[in-house]
């Protein structure tokens, strides 16, 4: 056993980054999606052909298969791939920013409230939130799409307006479980005020659940927004979408394979980051509750 | 005139329904059944009780945690159930928990925990020197402030949850087990705290434990609460050293002590085949004695 | 009295988030046959530590014997073949534990519990016992930690034993086979002092009228002074102190245990 000066010896930041840095998962994870985010934001000036982000054709070089002059090849119109999937990434990326960047903040809200009031408060929340959770993403995507016009913002709108509920499930649960704890009650015999212990007192012990449910959430997001563009529901041509790519490339199967194919692997790689990264501050953060 | 006591509780009742499936009431548990005492100033009044006996449930009451379902609770005189009970009121009383770990937020600094009570009822004048002041109070350095709970031994969080509990200048403290979780030799330099603390500040404790080793030292008034009601009260020197009511009787002789003059003085209980009875055997029997009395 | 358990100079270091630290300083305790011996010490004393490494339940790594010897009726339970070691744990050497709560699985009889530990008992000791026999010794264990009802409690769920009753079936649990050490890690802490008393008795009485050896971990001098004729004080990884319990009550040799005394409050009161 430590005395609890040796404890304080080692500063959190060490031990945390200690943790962190003998998790291969988190370290595999972390690389993985901030490469990604580096080359998003970076995209302009890294691509070989910027240009051909747009509406631009150059028939002499269409289906050029991989080469050092086009690492991921060309497309049906003599665009260069690797450009526009490093783009694609971008589009991907902010779909999951928006959506989560939505979803979260009213899922969290609700979470909260539903979970430390209880009563009638936790029984309309709770209720609404089973509803929409029965409903699956994709469909009511669909549904959107259909009744709307099919556009990015639209899917995005889609998707976050049943995204919340996840997120007031999990801090729901977690809400429940610390408003019985002591630190709250004494926050309450103090005279704190109901906001103070709901952002100042419970809040704080959410985050690392918030932290890995939303690193996981956005591998799932963008593969939902890839399949609504694979389905022509989402971002329209020319926007360099990852999903509308493999959907184009589909067409080109199996002779052009890497028009499909190399699309396909980022959004894939793009995902599995995610996920890693959000398996690993799991263990990291020592959370059991989430999914 | 007598001056009123900090404290008063009169005919204090707490009643939990039972509920069965679909929430039908199938019955009630008496959690405290007529609880009535009153703390002078400056005195330390110490509730002695097991587990069930209601004593968590009367220091949730004073602190506004749950209601009574019967009963009125006074601080200097004035209630504080009613509607017009004001926040500056309640702020008279605080509370240091059980469980230093657990009272305090794991993710917010110490300052941030005690500032917690000088911003609810809105402190006048500098409150980062407050803080300062009253880690000083409670024997901390002041730079402990940045520091987080799982940085602290658990005596020093006992320590901060005592700073923040006076941060609002209350007259009354309620401990509700506030050493049990810590060893002996912490135990005693917190509770010499606790002393100085009132001494300094003419503060009122109600002290609520089961240890009545350690209240024979700090309290001068102790009440044996058991099974919602008083059963004994009185002087501490004096129930301990003639306890007259068949439970006070168990629960010293229980106390596992560690020297033969204290062996001395626990009360000598009779073995019922051979072992220890309960308390309910106690009564039983002693019921059973009081009838067969009357019958003859 | 020969000795039936001897820790000797055991040196035990945890390595965490890189950094070793030494948390057992060449401890060395012996517990003679029959006899009723005290660890005490505070927390963070090491006393935990070495009941883990006596009955072989610390977590290495993070922990690691660094050095000695333990010697259980003469054999190094350290250097000895894991399967030897396993079949004396909860067989010649069993443990009682500290949390009545969690120490019990929620969804079992009591007797489907204490049945499971007698058969695989049984079989590591290579005994053969039916299951009527062990039904026969459970309710066997269940009177001799004097339950008034063997029958129902064997059929009672945790849930429906008070807390000193789910401590007692802890401590029948312990008996089952029949062991000639018992390690109580705390017992009756997490009760009620009138509850407290009773397992203390409880305990007492079996050791005395089985003539087992007792070794019992606790922080509570008081619980010490009632069980344990024999106390080894620890402080910081070390012994710091031992001898027979009255003596070093009465008169403590040590600067550590004269504080540790002191610092208990009377029943008698200030200077009592």
């Amino acid at each position: 056993m430590r005395t609890d000066a040796e404890q304080h010896a080692l500063s959190n930041a060490w031990q945390n980054w200690f943790r962190f840095s003998r998790n291969p998962t988190a370290v595999i994870g972390a690389v993985i999606v901030v490469v990604c985010v580096l080359l998003a934001i970076l995209a302009p000036y890294i691509t070989p052909y910027p240009d051909h982000v747009g509406a631009v054709v150059d028939f002499r070089n269409r289906h050029q298969p991989p080469s050092a002059a086009h690492w991921f090849g060309t497309d049906n119109v003599g665009r260069d791939i690797f450009t526009r999937v490093i783009f694609g990434l971008r589009i991907s990326l902010i779909l999951a920013v928006v959506v989560l960047g939505v979803a979260i903040p009213i899922g969290v809200i609700l979470g909260l409230l539903a979970g430390y009031f209880g009563g009638w408060v936790e029984t309309v929340i709770m209720r609404i939130t089973d509803i929409a959770l029965a409903i699956p993403p994709l469909v009511m995507a669909l549904a959107v799409a259909a009744v709307l016009s099919p556009s990015l913002v639209n899917s995005m709108l889609a998707i976050a307006l049943l995204w919340w509920t996840w997120h007031t499930r999990l801090i729901y649960s977690i809400t429940r479980q610390l408003r019985t704890q002591e630190f709250v009650e004494a926050a309450e015999t103090l005279g704190a005020s109901r906001r103070h212990i709901l952002f100042r007192e419970i809040l704080p012990n959410c985050v690392s659940a918030i932290a890995v449910k939303t690193s996981l959430d956005a591998g799932f997001v963008i593969l939902i927004g890839a399949a609504l563009s694979f389905l022509g529901l989402g971002i329209q041509p020319p926007t360099p979408d990852l999903g509308t790519m493999v959907a184009q490339g589909a067409s080109f199967l199996p002779d052009y394979w890497w028009q499909s194919l190399l699309p396909g692997s980022a959004i894939l790689i793009l995902a599995l980051g995610f996920n890693l990264l959000g398996d690993g501050l799991r263990d990291l953060f020592d959370v059991e509750d989430v999914r | 005139m007598t001056a009123s006591p900090v404290l008063e509780l009169r005919d204090l009742h707490k009643v939990f329904p039972l509920r069965g499936t679909f929430g039908r009431v199938r019955g009630e548990v008496r959690a405290v059944d007529g609880v009535s005492l009153s703390i002078p100033k400056g005195q330390v009044y110490g509730l002695a009780g097991e587990s069930g006996s209601g004593k968590s449930t009367i220091a949730r009451m004073i602190m506004g945690l749950t209601r009574p379902t019967g009963g009125d609770i006074l601080l200097d005189g004035v209630s504080i159930l009613g509607r017009q009970a004001s926040l500056a009121h309640r702020r008279k009383v605080q509370m240091v928990f059980q469980n230093p770990g657990a009272s305090l937020n794991p993710r917010r600094t110490v300052g941030q925990s005690i500032r917690v009570p000088l911003d609810a009822h809105g402190f006048p004048g500098n409150r980062q020197r407050r803080v300062a002041a009253l880690l000083e109070m409670v024997q901390l350095p002041r730079h402990f402030a940045e520091r987080y709970p799982h940085e602290l031994s658990g005596g020093q969080k006992q320590r901060v949850a005592i700073a923040r509990a006076l941060a609002v200048e209350p007259r009354l403290l309620v401990l509700d087990e506030p050493t049990s979780a810590l060893d002996v030799s912490v135990q005693a330099r917190i509770i010499e705290l606790l002393e100085d603390l009132g001494g300094e500040l003419g503060l009122t404790y109600l002290f609520i434990s089961h240890d009545l080793s350690l209240m024979r030292n700090f309290a001068q008034t102790v009440g044996v609460l058991y099974r919602g009601r008083i059963v004994e009260t009185g002087a501490v020197a004096q129930v301990f050293g003639a306890p007259q009511h068949d439970y006070t009787r168990l629960l010293l002789a229980s106390v596992p002590v560690i020297s033969a003059e204290e062996e001395a003085m626990r009360p000598a209980i009779p073995l019922i085949n051979g072992e220890i009875p309960t308390a309910e055997d106690l009564l039983a029997l002693r019921q059973q004695a009081r009838s067969k009395e009357r019958q003859a | 009295m020969s000795v039936l358990l001897s820790v000797e100079g055991l040196s035990v270091s945890f390595t965490t988030y890189g950094r070793r630290s030494q948390v057992l300083h060449d401890v060395s305790l012996a517990v003679p046959e029959g006899a009723q011996i005290a660890l005490v010490g505070e927390s963070g004393s090491g006393k935990s530590v070495t009941m883990k490494t006596i009955m072989g339940i610390l977590p290495v790594p993070p922990a690691k014997v660094e050095g000695g010897r333990i010697l259980f009726a003469g054999r190094d339970l350290l250097t000895m073949p894991e399967r030897d070691r396993l079949r004396l744990r909860g067989t010649a050497m069993s443990m009682v534990f500290q949390d009545p709560m969690s120490s019990l699985n929620p969804v079992f009889t009591i007797q489907d519990q204490l049945g499971t530990i007698l058969k695989y008992a049984d079989r590591r000791l290579g005994r053969d016992r039916d299951r009527r026999g062990r039904r026969v010794r459970i309710l066997e264990v269940l009177a001799q930690v004097r339950m008034r009802d063997p029958e129902r409690v064997a059929r009672s769920f945790p849930i429906m034993l008070s807390g000193g009753m789910r401590q007692r079936i802890l401590i029948a649990m312990a008996l089952l086979s029949e062991p000639r050490l018992l390690i109580a890690d705390e017992p009756g802490t997490a009760l009620d002092v009138t509850t407290q008393a009773q397992i203390l008795k409880l305990l007492k009485d079996l050791v005395t009228e089985n003539g087992l050896a007792l070794l019992m971990i606790t922080h509570n001098l008081g619980v010490v002074r009632q069980t344990c004729g024999y106390t080894y004080v620890m402080n910081r990884g070390r012994i710091v102190e031992h001898g027979a319990t009255q003596a070093i009550f009465e008169a403590p040799a040590e600067d550590y245990t004269r504080n540790l005394i002191a610092a208990v409050p009377r029943l008698t009161g200030r200077n009592g």
